[in-house]
């Protein structure tokens, strides 16, 4: 379970809190208007953004005094997820290994990685030579590979075009089940929500909300909620 | 859409500054070779010079940029109390008039310097300043902040993404240089080490004080000794062929390492904090250096000037006026120039190569050459004063465009449509869109003109040798005469004229929160 507890945020004008727990397993979307936080939340949980006040545990382990890379988390951004100038097959590695010292074993499961997202045969490419769908699939390769229990993404499909975000999305909830991770997930579809999420959590008005079963909340908005979907 | 078309205003302008500057450059290498009347030979000591000129400027490139790395790496992932005071300070040398640097090298490493006072109290013996070792170091004085600040924006393009990327996954100090840093690296030194080498390329005032005789003599300076001490048209029409061929190669260069523009603009966030530990201390220790190696010479020039600052005989005020009035027509002829090229740049590619050709024939090229189609006419002291503004207009020129072109097309490209279909006139295009978006890159071309200009000593040695001295001029020939307390007291009076008149323009035209 992962649990924030009295978590506070302060940016410069911007603030956020969040008292919430989200089950192990679960599938959160991650909604609201946009600057209300959404990245904001799931850069505090990866470590980049400082709690002013407040923990963040994973199964009743603190996590927010580690370093990003020895939280229990896997993250995707919107861009930049891959080096330019490493190939599609050294940038899914370095989910491995930072230095790239490959042992036969790790390179057969990034391998099966690229294989079981479906990238083989692009191993040499660099990612200026990728279309968007691949660059998207490789940063989930890297995921799978790392098969760490909890998966943050922040929207590294908005891009993608509505089949091929269908197809990415598809991607996610296989990879989700395969390793039972959580998944937390920014997105400003509601038909994301619905396709992959079973839960929703609402940020909007300088408060990350408790995470609410999606249908219901999609289907019977409160207000502020509502006003955003429209 | 009436403001697409070029107004015929910027056609007819930018056409006058490319005739000019083409009239600059081509007629002044013309009228020097034309008097060369077939010249005297090349001569060993001519290939000695070549050979010196290119030396001195691969090792204080080499030296500038490969101290630069450290600082700039430090600059960048360190935030501590002082920083931005720190990295303004830094600029300071490379606005710095050369002289006054090389006072502050004198002041620090010279033969009663700083560091040799402390050899010898210690029973070590004196190093000597003066040759290869005294240029380069000066060169390194002047040009370490320029090559920390192409440097520190490379770090700076790196996308946070990255940076964050580079955390999530635990890369050490080894996986950082990796993957992150010395991809970054590879794309930003080649340019730095470029540009560093096209500047020292054409030293001639720390060359004229540190170096000289035949083992430290650059080709702008044996220029000079050809016409000052021989007066051999020939010989330095000759020279003069040779630096302007090296220049061009140069430029040829530096257009092809120039770095090919990866987009790789990251959402600004907070990256994550730096490593400590043994980082941390190297860190420290980079940062701590450069200051002491580029604010201790400040420090002393001050130290040593300000007494005799107030005492400065008349003959040093009148020229100080003199450098006041060449920095104003030079900043005038500046904005003029680098305007019509820059809106001409909107719509062709010309402006820029032509710009960065500026002064493809160097100073001294040009200073011979136009000595020699002057003088049968006019007593050259008498054009002394414009031809200085004109030629320094011309050597801030490249500067002043590869600040303002890029920011003119990025806002032509951001808003140009905008302005379009809101049906904006030229003028209130002109106004509202590229003018807010220029000020500060034209304040700083500007500022940076102004104390380019207070502190050249170059073009103006070949038209005032019989009275219109300007400061730095006055300066040499008070450190010549070692009349030592008078040129440390002129010093700091050049020091201020430059940085003053830098960062008063910056203020003024850049607008009021401009920073460098």
């Amino acid at each position: 379970m992962l649990r924030l507890d009295g978590v506070q945020i302060e940016l410069g004008d911007f603030a956020l809190t969040a008292e919430l727990e989200v089950p192990q397993g679960a599938s959160v979307a991650v909604i609201g208007p946009s600057g209300a936080g959404k990245s904001t939340l799931l850069g505090a949980l990866a470590g980049f953004v400082p709690l002013k006040a407040g923990q963040i545990l994973w199964q009743g382990q603190r996590i927010d005094t580690l370093a990003p890379a020895q939280r229990p988390l896997s993250l995707l951004f919107q861009d930049n997820n891959l080096l330019p100038h490493l190939s599609l097959f050294d940038n899914v590695a370095l989910g491995l290994d930072p230095n790239l010292r490959l042992t036969t074993e790790q390179r057969a499961r990034i391998t099966r990685a690229l294989a079981e997202t479906g990238l083989d045969g692009l191993e040499s490419r660099k990612p200026a030579q990728l279309s968007g769908g691949q660059i998207g699939r490789a940063g989930l390769a890297r995921v799978l590979l790392r098969a760490r229990p909890l998966i943050l993404l922040d929207e590294p499909f908005a891009a993608l075009g509505p089949a091929l975000k269908a197809q990415m999305l598809d991607l996610v909830g296989r990879i989700v089940r395969q390793t039972g991770a959580t998944l937390l997930m920014v997105t400003h579809d509601p038909a994301d929500a619905r396709r992959l999420c079973d839960l929703t959590l609402v940020v909007a008005e300088g408060r990350a909300a408790p995470p609410e079963p999606t249908a219901a909340l999609l289907d019977a908005p409160p207000p502020g909620l509502a006003a955003y979907l429209g | 859409m009436p403001w697409r078309v070029e107004p015929r205003g910027v056609s007819l302008a930018a056409a006058l500054v490319a005739a000019v500057l083409v009239a600059l450059n081509l007629g002044a290498l013309g009228a020097v070779l034309w008097r060369a009347e077939g010249g005297g030979g090349w001569h060993a000591a001519d290939w000695a010079a070549l050979r010196f000129t290119l030396m001195q400027a691969v090792l204080s490139a080499l030296a500038s940029v490969a101290l630069a790395v450290p600082v700039a790496r430090a600059l960048a992932r360190r935030r501590f109390t002082g920083r931005r005071v720190l990295i303004v300070l830094m600029g300071a040398p490379f606005i710095l008039p050369v002289l006054v640097a090389v006072a502050g090298m004198l002041a620090v490493f010279g033969r009663n310097g700083l560091l040799n006072e402390g050899l010898a109290a210690l029973g070590l013996p004196r190093l000597g300043i003066y040759g290869l070792q005294g240029v380069v170091l000066a060169h390194v004085f002047l040009n370490l902040p320029l090559a920390v600040r192409l440097l520190l924006q490379g770090w700076a393009r790196i996308p946070a993404e990255h940076q964050r990327l580079a955390a999530a996954l635990g890369f050490g100090a080894r996986a950082r240089w990796r993957h992150i840093e010395a991809p970054m690296l590879a794309q930003v030194v080649p340019g730095a080490l470029a540009v560093v080498f096209l500047i020292c390329l054409t030293s001639f005032a720390v060359a004229l004080t540190l170096g000289g005789g035949p083992a430290a003599t650059t080709l702008e300076l044996a220029i000079w000794q050809a016409f000052r001490f021989d007066f051999d048209l020939g010989r330095a029409a000759l020279l003069a062929a040779a630096q302007a061929t090296l220049g061009l190669a140069a430029l040829l260069v530096l257009a092809f390492v120039t770095r090919i523009e990866v987009a790789q603009t990251g959402l600004d966030r907070v990256a994550p904090p730096p490593a400590g530990g043994l980082a941390r201390g190297f860190d420290a220790l980079a940062i701590l250096g450069a200051a002491v190696f580029l604010l201790v010479p400040l420090g002393m020039v001050l130290a040593r000037g300000l007494p005799h600052l107030a005492g400065l005989p008349v003959p040093v005020w009148l020229a100080a006026g003199r450098s006041v009035l060449v920095a104003t027509l030079s900043v005038v002829l500046l904005a003029a120039m680098a305007a019509a090229l820059t809106l001409a740049a909107l719509r062709h590619r010309w402006p820029e190569a032509l710009g960065m050709a500026a002064l493809t024939a160097s100073p001294l090229v040009i200073g011979t050459g136009l000595f020699v189609l002057v003088n049968p006419w006019v007593a050259p002291v008498h054009l002394a004063l414009p031809i200085t503004a004109l030629v320094n207009a011309a050597m801030a020129l490249p500067f002043a465009l590869r600040a303002l072109i890029p920011a003119a097309r990025r806002a032509e490209a951001d808003y140009a449509r905008l302005s379009a279909s809101l049906g904006l006139s030229a003028w209130a295009h002109g106004r509202l869109v590229l003018w807010p978006r220029l000020r500060r890159p034209a304040g700083l071309a500007l500022g940076l003109g102004a104390a380019l200009s207070m502190g050249d000593l170059g073009v103006i040695v070949f038209f005032a040798q019989t009275g219109a001295e300007t400061l730095p001029m006055q300066m040499h020939a008070l450190m010549g005469a070692f009349r030592s307390d008078d040129a440390a007291g002129a010093a700091v009076l050049l020091m201020a004229l430059a940085l003053g008149a830098f960062v008063g323009l910056e203020r003024l035209i850049g607008g009021r929160d401009a920073e460098t």
